[in-house]
């Protein structure tokens, strides 16, 4: 479990009991509110890619804690534009904060922050790297709607080659005991490094091309967007698009259980049918809302207030 | 035949009296090995051995070097490109020491991150990786966590 004055950089730098830690914080900061714990406190929020809505749950998460946030503002405005680099800019926002919440397009680009902010630094996504307040509160959604993380059958589908959300939280759900379906066509599969790894550490995996085959043995369900640049041919994608949507009727026609539950990182396009939105197994708003008392549980731990 | 091979004059190269002889180099790697040690600006003695028949990996490369011991750094880039080399020290002609080279838990400096979108290739930051394989050698990049193997390396 992160202790005061630590970052959260990556998935990889917990194990499972730090993971499960977490996400007891993130429960009681759910039930309790603790308002006032981070009074005095003050996060910065630098994000020099954009993502309004990760930005917002920082702040938000902070501000339920009592806490105050300071803007960085719009990479165009910031001193980024004028060639300042990265260590020193970190450097200078370190001196005003007590914590950092930190957006780059640079891979890497918070653990070299975490080095030499001199306040925590929590990764609010490096590029196409990690973004472990991501992870987190999807594990958080897992475990809040099936009592548990072990014994479940986890499937993901989309753009499984290039989505950061999804090598994270396999990473993080190879710590547990489950099962992990790929369901992807062959031009967005698994990267063949991760695949070893999972292969390396025992764990339990098997891949797809068909949605429909797999969708009766799974408990979670992960859904992705797949997104056109990755494709040179438009009819590829639109063929690739269609058939990974999932939809009411695919629901019913496959055979998926009843207590399915399906995720997604959101935004979503087409790949999620509004029709599945007022049903049961729809999950990704609440999982969406689940980023606050996450996102709270990481502050106060780091600020040593937990 | 084996009889020939034995008749057959052996290839005869100076010994050295005190160094380091580093044996076992795979052979396409061995002037890789030579530019990792600076050998072009050595000024003792060098001597520098390719296609050399050798059971362990059919033909290798051997590289001899007067009065030089090396640096970890240098250890450590041989252990990348060079994994099966065997390092002899040398005294008064006899080996007096004889290790296999072995990468350390993390390298730092020695090689280039691949990935152009990682923040140790955007700005002037130290690579530093986790090893995670040591034969076939296998690199983590601490910073964007890519994982690269042996055909990746970029030497510094
Ligand atoms: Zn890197």
């Amino acid at each position: 479990m992160p202790q005061a004055g630590d970052s959260v950089i990556s998935i990889r730098d917990f194990g499972r009991d730090e993971i499960l830690q977490v996400l007891a914080a993130a429960a009681r900061m759910e039930e309790c509110g603790h308002f006032g714990l981070l009074e005095g406190c003050v996060l910065a929020t630098v994000f020099l890619e954009p993502s309004t809505r990760t930005r917002l749950s920082f702040a938000s998460a902070m501000m339920k804690l009592g806490g105050q946030v300071l803007d960085f503002g719009e990479p165009e405005q910031s001193s980024f534009k004028k060639g300042e680099s990265l260590s020193d800019a970190v450097r200078i926002v370190g001196g005003y904060c007590d914590v950092i919440a930190l957006r780059h397009p640079w891979e890497g680009a918070a653990r070299l922050a975490a080095q030499i902010a001199g306040v925590p630094v929590i990764n609010a996504g490096d590029g196409a790297n990690q973004h472990p307040t991501q992870t987190f509160l999807d594990l958080y959604t897992i475990q809040k709607v099936k009592g548990q993380v072990d014994g479940l059958t986890v499937g993901f589908v989309g753009d499984l080659k290039y989505g950061r959300t999804v090598h994270s939280l396999v990473t993080a759900l190879s710590r547990f005991d489950c099962e992990q379906v790929f369901v992807a066509p062959p031009s967005l599969a698994m990267p063949e490094g991760l695949l070893a790894e999972l292969q390396q550490g025992g764990v339990s995996y098997s891949q797809s091309e068909e949605l429909a085959e797999v969708l009766p043995g799974l408990d979670i369900l992960y859904c992705t967007r797949i997104q056109q640049e990755r494709f040179a041919d438009s009819l590829e994608y639109e063929r690739v698009k269609g058939a990974y949507r999932l939809d009411r009727t695919l629901l019913r026609d496959s055979g998926a259980r009843e207590s399915l539950r399906i995720m997604h990182p959101l935004p979503r396009v087409d790949e999620l049918a509004p029709d599945i939105d007022d049903t049961p197994h729809a999950v990704y708003f609440e999982q969406a809302r689940n980023g606050v008392p996450v996102r709270q549980a990481l502050l106060a731990l780091v600020l040593g207030k937990v | 035949m084996a009889a020939e091979e034995k008749d057959r004059p052996q290839l005869s190269v100076t010994a050295i009296r005190n160094g380091t002889v580093i044996d076992h180099i795979r052979n396409e790697a061995t002037f890789k090995v030579a530019d990792i040690l600076r050998l072009d600006r050595e000024e003792e003695v060098v001597l520098v051995g390719m296609n050399l028949p050798s059971g362990k990996v059919g033909r290798k490369g051997l590289i001899k070097v007067e009065s030089r011991e090396l640096t970890p750094d240098e250890v450590n880039k041989i252990a990348l490109i060079a994994p099966d080399a065997t390092l002899n020290i040398i005294k008064d002609y006899a080996v007096v020491g004889k290790r296999h080279v072995e990468l350390p838990d993390s390298v730092e400096e020695i090689v280039r991150c691949i990935n152009p979108d990682c923040v140790t290739n955007k700005q002037d930051v130290p690579s530093r990786f986790d090893v995670i394989r040591s034969t076939p050698p296998s690199l983590r990049c601490a910073y964007c966590e890519r994982t690269m193997r042996s055909g990746d390396f970029v030497l510094r």
